[in-house]
């Protein structure tokens, strides 16, 4: 970057398909990407956010105007870096506040390479694509052409179709130790797999293994697993179909198996139903999950652009969790396997905790299997 | 669960009169659980002793009670009506510590009466400290060390585990009143002492400090089948140590990391299910140690509270009314979001703005207190500003303050500031900005402040933005900058003050640079639905959501922060003013910054702008709306102050005209129209310098009456009796000059005061009422109470009264609502003072005559209707006597004198209604908090010229079967007449004396009138002893037989029974008028 760059660089452009464009601030990395822009509600964790590989492939606008303020640490991380393409909100905190702050989270964004934009009407943002949907977008703090950054978003992939658990999952297996007692052994298919999920089997006395999306069921089944775990990720899980295969093959060996988010998804595709794509989708901490049995209501964590068409799944499985919002679906169990699945996060991170329990669920599940 | 049908009659216990601690916030949340429960079919009855509430609208409920709230008159009210069940949560600490008392006395066993909401055991576990630390211990969760003394014994032992400085707060207490922060033994002893007397249980908690750390709160809401929501969460600006009611504070949190934000979310959660709260909101309070994060529960408020209605003002989830549906069955998810239509109130709001709100504080009230900010509350009321940033946020608040004059410091002394950073005070504020700019570090303000870095660090941006503009001419500025000056919410009118220009010059070249504000949407969502519902606050950004429509509108400005003089009884006429035009067919859009409030709920008006009550910022909206009126009379002093500069930018005031409102308040112009009209004045004059004063205090004969002009509640108004003081007064108490002249007027020594309230038109003039003040002149009209109808005066000056009232309001040409203060001494009826504007007491006559004034005012001047055709007689009449008193804030403040004068210093109001004066007045004496005693001993002193009508007193007391006390020059005068009485020492002539008798609790009743500046230090310690030990103190001889009629009127043992009656009785079969109190009354003076 040449010193003349550096002073236009002082603004970056966000540019949406349909040619809408907003002109901000640039912090973080200077730089241009492209990427699906979506809006995440959540007022506190957007490190979390930022971590969470879910969000491969998107630009991320925070609702809450004010990003940054207590900083970044290496604890809150969901994964070993940032996963967004871009970062979009109305006022970063250049200051870091908290006594868990390691650095700012503009320097954090800049040694990731992570571009983004301050100072722009995140409202009006937020307003359109709820209005619009979501759509491709460019961001860009070296580009400063309108136009161009327009022709950019609409070149750029779109999220349907789009396989992306490849880019997030781990290259090879690697274990994590059960806290204590080691009780059942659980495989977990990371197809984008959070910190926190894995520390909740953790501290239930689970060890893991956490294998490549792409692992035949037949190594998985040889390593004769308590339990399998299919993990949140980024993409189209239409993209998925070797992937459903398999998944299939394990939920019919009766092997106890335990969806969340993506891996809900693709759970509800091997059981022959279908997925679709939400118009904007649910981001946020704030969702209301109803359990149709007790009509108990948790608040919950959620990160999804995808849903599992309700009518598409067969009469074997049983939709046990309602979005109260839309009435989309939000988790489903199979009424002879031992299988379920939740849409949102009970693993929270960000987010409230309320959903804690299917973890716990998922282990007595395991173990009324086990006798 | 569908609602229960087991209840079919709900009985609501509103809050009472304002005081510090307890504001209209429960008037807002007791009339949306009166609406809520009225529109599932419920029968709802209402108590609340305090007229100014819009909860206490005959409509609102369906029975209506403005009665005492003590235990006699509520159980009184329930053997009348038979209600199933009581909802406690919606008024405050009185109604959740009255429902307790009922449930004691039996009362709710006795009549099978439920209570709903909340729990008696959940109250109990929340409210008495020592059962909560109890359970909070059994759950695993950590309160700060100390514990809970009975005795000043048991205190000594307990400072010793918890060290100094300790934390002191006495059970069960509003506003924390009685409590405080002991740095050393002295001071420990005195705050416990203190504390001890000032808890109806006798017990104070001692803790361990926890000064400094970060102070957040949750509110919380669970239902039947235990479904919990975190409704908002609140970060406190300034540090634990500082009263959250004294606090600036945020929504939601700026400073938690998700990890410790849901840590917080997850011990609120325990705590509302250990304790039990059923349904509805609850507020929890939380410190962190900002060095490790460590987490201290503070305490728990297991009803609606002032935070809630801040938290259901700042996310748009009305608390309160889902709270009264959650009690009567009904669970989260059956009741839907009114914002988003499609989704359902089991949710967590999200918001994607800035929430700050700002206390008012009114220290220069109470000159003797010190302006010390602590764990007891001071502050009489709050702003709310919503921006997009903290920073905007912060400065749309810090306008809407209406600071009189803004504190521009200039060489201040290191020491002192580093002292004033240190003790938290009304004015720290400006210390910060002040230390900022002379550059001063962050880390060194955080280490004396404690007020975390990020809040620091945002106050310097704007400090740099300012730096950027400053000095510069308005026109050299960049663009960029000045919109950014916009942004973080700097207003015209500082800029103005940077740049040396006009407010009018800045707004032109904004406007001309077209950086104008946005208006957003409070949408409980952010963004991610869509809202249905026009609450906007502006802001300096891209999109509008105002999407203003065609339809015929009238704007409403209302009455911005409470203060002392400008409260409650103002939103009460804004909300009216609301009601009857959108009833008429006119679209309302309210304006006002106060969160406490009824106008400010977002389903009041039509549309709501939560935005300051500037000329800036109402002319923005003017600018947007186009609305074909704007009502400025309404919301007190503020509205009115904006009245000629919003009429001269061509904004369509309407009602009696900006011209006529200056003229009532010019004093020259004034005076020249009484002239002509020929009505009198008491003499008068103007003065900008202590030569002219002493000229025309000469000329007209002291004593005289002085006070600035255009102030609020008699501010810095005096009696002043010669020349000394008056010089004493010029030079200290104001600042005067040529366009705001000190005025001077005669005094006019015991003469009676009355306040008429009128309605007037071209077509008509309707006197709705002549109140007589029960305090003779030079008792503020605020700070004296007032009956309906006039009991001691002559019919021909009645009609006096009426005469100028009519020949004033045709002069003003008065549309809508007028007042008037008549004074008649010597048998010569003056005019005090005109306002042609709703009143403080426009609520207190609409529910005496049942005749809405400011419903009828707001018709009237938007044209709707003429005034004659509402066919109302030419003066209104009541079939009972009515009573308005005052109640004080003088527990709060330390060291103040609680005497009576002509600045005011009530803080609210209550009712009392009866058949006979006497009645009526010891209603309202109950209703203000005074336990009227029936017996033991009346200690009366009082001046020489008070001594004749004290022998009737003392007379009448002795028949009432009272021992006299009374000092030795009084006492000799009494015994000249043949009562028998003893004497006691003042202070100053040896023990023991009157002070120590009132402390050993000897005396019941205590009538004392002022003797002079010798005896005012004597007087002071009585006073202030009294009202520590809860004693009836009087300060004025008609005062003084008021309440000797009210005493008469409860009958010598004290226990005839309360007579309560509802609103709506009073004015659907009106009595006859043979029966009218006019006739019956047994009234002497």
């Amino acid at each position: 970057m040449t010193k003349t760059d550096s002073t236009k660089t002082e603004y970056a452009l966000l540019a949406l398909e349909d040619g809408r464009v907003f002109r901000g601030r640039s912090w973080g990395a200077l730089g241009e990407v492209c990427g699906e822009m979506v809006f995440n509600t959540s007022m506190s964790g957007y490190q979390e956010v930022l971590t969470d590989p879910s969000y491969a492939g998107q630009i991320v606008c925070m609702t809450y105007p004010l990003i940054g303020n207590y900083g970044v640490n290496a604890a809150d991380a969901e994964s070993a870096r940032p996963w967004v393409e871009g970062f979009v909100v109305r006022e970063a905190s250049r200051t870091a506040s908290s006594w868990r702050a390691e650095e700012t989270l503009d320097a954090y964004l800049k040694r990731w390479s992570i571009p983004a934009v301050d100072h722009i009407d995140t409202r009006a943002l937020v307003r359109h694509i709820r209005d619009r949907g979501a759509m491709r977008a460019c961001l860009s703090s070296v580009d400063g052409d309108e136009k161009s950054l327009v022709e950019k978003a609409r070149a750029s992939l779109s999220m349907e179709n789009r396989e992306l658990a490849s880019v997030v999952t781990t290259k090879a297996p690697y274990e994590v130790a059960a806290e204590g007692v080691e009780r059942f052994h659980v495989v977990c298919y990371d197809f984008g797999v959070k910190t926190n999920s894995l520390r909740e089997f953790a501290r239930r006395g689970c060890r893991l293994t956490v294998v490549p999306s792409s692992t035949p069921a037949a190594d998985v089944l040889a390593m004769k697993p308590d339990g399998v775990f299919l993990s949140n990720g980024p993409g189209d899980p239409a993209s998925m179909s070797a992937v459903v295969e398999e998944i299939r093959r394990l939920a019919e060996s009766g092997t106890p198996t335990f969806g969340i988010c993506f891996g809900h998804q693709l759970l509800g595709r091997a059981f022959g139903g279908t997925t679709y794509k939400l118009r904007f989708g649910h981001r946020g901490g704030n969702q209301p999950v109803r359990e149709q049995s007790s009509g108990s209501i948790e608040i919950t964590s959620h990160n999804h652009g995808f849903a599992v068409s309700a009518e598409s799944l067969p009469a074997e499985v049983e939709v046990t969790h309602v979005n109260l919002n839309d009435n989309c679906v939000e988790g489903m169990r199979h009424k002879r396997l031992p299988v379920f699945s939740v849409q949102y996060h009970p693993e929270a991170a960000p987010g409230p905790h309320d959903a804690e329990h299917h973890f716990r669920r998922f282990v007595e599940l395991m173990e009324s299997e086990r006798a | 669960m569908p609602k229960r049908t087991d209840i079919r009659k709900i009985l609501i216990i509103g809050s009472g009169p304002i005081v510090i601690g307890q504001a209209c916030e429960f008037d807002y949340s007791g009339t949306q659980a009166c609406k809520a429960l009225k529109a599932e079919g419920y029968e709802v009855v209402l108590v609340n002793s305090n007229p100014a509430t819009i909860m206490t609208d005959p409509e609102i409920a369906d029975r209506t009670y403005v009665e005492p709230l003590t235990v006699a008159s509520v159980a009184a009210i329930i053997e009348r009506e038979r209600p199933d069940a009581l909802l406690p949560t919606v008024g405050g600490q009185t109604a959740l510590n009255l429902a307790l008392a009922l449930d004691d006395a039996g009362v709710l066993s006795e009549f099978r009466v439920e209570m709903i909401g909340a729990k008696r055991e959940a109250i109990r576990v929340a409210e008495d400290r020592e059962l909560f630390k109890r359970a909070m211990d059994e759950v695993g969760l950590v309160m700060p060390r100390g514990g809970f003394a009975h005795s000043w014994a048991e205190a000594e032992v307990m400072v010793e585990e918890t060290g100094y400085p300790a934390i002191v707060r006495p059970s069960f207490t509003l506003g924390g009143t009685g409590g405080g922060t002991a740095f050393n033994p002295e001071e420990f002893e005195e705050i416990v002492r203190a504390g001890l007397a000032a808890s109806p249980i006798l017990q104070v908690l001692i803790e361990e400090s926890i000064l400094g750390w970060k102070e957040f709160e949750l509110e919380v809401m669970r239902d039947l089948a235990d479904n919990v929501v975190i409704i908002c969460s609140i970060e406190n600006f300034d540090p634990m140590g500082v009263h959250t009611g004294d606090s600036i504070t945020v929504a939601p949190a700026q400073t938690l990391t998700d990890v410790e934000y849901q840590n917080l979310r997850d011990i609120a959660i325990k705590i509302i299910r250990k304790v039990g709260v059923e349904t509805g909101g609850s507020n929890i309070q939380f410190a962190v140690n900002p060095a490790d994060g460590a987490v201290r529960v503070i305490e728990m408020n297991p009803r609606v509270s002032r935070s809630s209605a801040l938290a259901s003002k700042a996310t748009g989830f009305p608390i309160a009314k889902i709270a009264a549906k959650l009690a009567v069955g009904y669970t989260l998810d059956e009741i839907p979001n009114d914002i988003t239509k499609k989704t359902p109130a089991s949710f967590e709001p999200t918001i994607d703005y800035v929430v700050a709100k700002i206390p008012k504080w009114n220290f220069e009230k109470f000159r003797e207190a010190e302006d010390v900010l602590g764990t007891q509350m001071k502050s009489v009321g709050e702003v709310m500003a919503i921006g997009r940033t903290f920073k905007e946020a912060l400065f749309k608040g810090l306008r809407s303050l209406e600071a009189v004059s803004p504190l521009r410091l200039a060489d201040v002394p290191a020491d002192e500031l580093q002292r004033k950073l240190a003790r938290p005070n009304s004015q720290r504020f400006s210390y910060i900005t002040y230390a900022l700019q002379q550059g001063v570090s962050i880390e060194e303000i955080h280490r004396l402040s404690k007020i975390d870095p990020w809040f620091l660090e945002q106050l310097r941006d704007v400090m740099s933005v300012q730096e950027r503009i400053e000095g510069k001419r308005l026109e050299e500025i960049a663009p960029d900058d000045l919109r950014e000056a916009k942004e973080v919410g700097l207003s015209d009118r500082r800029v103005a003050y940077l740049t040396d220009r006009s407010e009018g010059e800045v707004r032109a070249r904004r406007k001309e640079l077209g950086i104008v504000p946005v208006y957003k949407r409070v949408d409980t969502c952010g963004a991610e639905f869509e809202s249905f519902t026009p609450y906007l606050y502006s802001t300096y950004e891209e999109e509008d959501e105002a999407a203003p429509t065609n339809a015929r509108k009238i704007m409403i400005l209302g009455s911005g922060p409470n203060r002392i003089g400008q409260g409650i009884e103002f939103d009460y006429c804004c909300c009216h003013a609301s009601f009857a035009l959108r009833e008429a067919g006119f679209e309302t859009i309210m304006v006002n910054c106060n969160p406490e409030t009824v106008s400010t709920d977002y389903d009041t008006s039509d549309r709501l702008y939560f935005e300051p009550l500037t000329f800036e910022d109402v002319m923005n909206i003017v600018d947007v709306e186009r609305p074909e009126g704007i009502i400025v009379q309404f919301g007190g002093q503020t509205p009115l102050n904006l009245a000629t500069q919003l009429s001269e930018a061509g904004a369509p005031v309407i009602g009696t005209s900006p011209d006529s409102i200056d003229l009532a308040e010019d004093r020259k112009r004034f005076g020249a129209l009484m002239r002509e009209l020929s009505v009198p004045q008491p003499e008068n004059g103007t003065a900008v310098s202590p030569e002219e004063a002493r000229v025309v205090a000469e000329r007209i004969g002291y004593p005289v009456m002085v006070r600035p002009s255009f102030v609020l509640g008699g501010r810095a108004m005096a009696i002043v009796y010669d020349a000394k003081s008056l010089d004493e007064y010029m030079r200290t108490a104001v600042e005067a000059s040529p366009a705001k002249p000190v005025l001077i007027d005669k005094f006019l020594e015991r003469a009676a005061e009355f306040d008429v309230d009128a309605l007037a038109d071209e077509t008509a003039v309707v006197v709705a009422a002549i109140q007589e003040h029960i305090e003779e002149a030079g008792i503020h009209s605020g700070d004296s109470s007032c009956v309906l109808p006039p009991v001691r005066v002559a019919e021909e000056h009645l009609e006096t009264m009426r005469h100028y009232t009519r020949v004033l309001a045709r002069a003003l040409k008065v549309r809508g609502l007028i007042n008037i203060q008549f004074a008649i001494k010597d048998d010569r009826v003056y005019v005090l003072e005109v306002n042609p504007r709703a009143s403080r007491t426009v609520p207190f006559v609409s529910k005496a005559t049942g005749v809405a004034l400011a419903r009828v005012a707001a018709l009237v001047m938007a044209g709707a209707k003429t005034l004659a055709e509402f066919n109302l007689p030419a003066e209104l009449t009541v079939n009972r006597f009515f009573i308005k008193s005052p109640v004080f804030p003088f527990a709060k403040f330390p060291g103040v004198d609680p005497i009576l004068g002509p600045e005011m210093h009530s803080t609210g109001e209550v009712m009392g209604v009866g058949e006979t004066f006497g009645e009526a007045y010891a209603k309202a004496m109950m209703g203000a908090g005074l336990t009227l005693p029936c017996r033991g001993t009346a200690f009366v002193s009082v001046n020489d010229s008070d001594k004749g009508q004290a022998v009737l007193l003392a007379r009448r007391l002795a028949r009432l079967g009272f021992r006299l006390l009374a000092t030795y020059g009084t006492a000799a005068r009494l015994r000249e007449v043949g009562l028998e009485v003893e004497s006691v020492f003042k202070v100053n002539e040896g023990r023991p004396n009157i002070v120590d008798a009132i402390k050993q609790d000897e005396v019941a009743l205590v009538i004392n009138t002022p003797l002079g500046r010798a005896s005012h230090f004597d007087e002071q310690a009585i006073r202030r002893a009294a009202l520590q030990h809860g004693v009836p103190c009087v300060t004025t001889m008609t005062g003084a037989h008021a309440l000797v009629d009210s005493i008469a009127a409860c009958g010598v043992d004290g226990n005839t029974r309360p007579k309560p009656v509802s609103l709506q009785e009073l004015h659907e079969s009106p009595k006859s008028a043979a029966q009218s109190p006019r006739s019956g009354a047994g009234v002497r003076l």
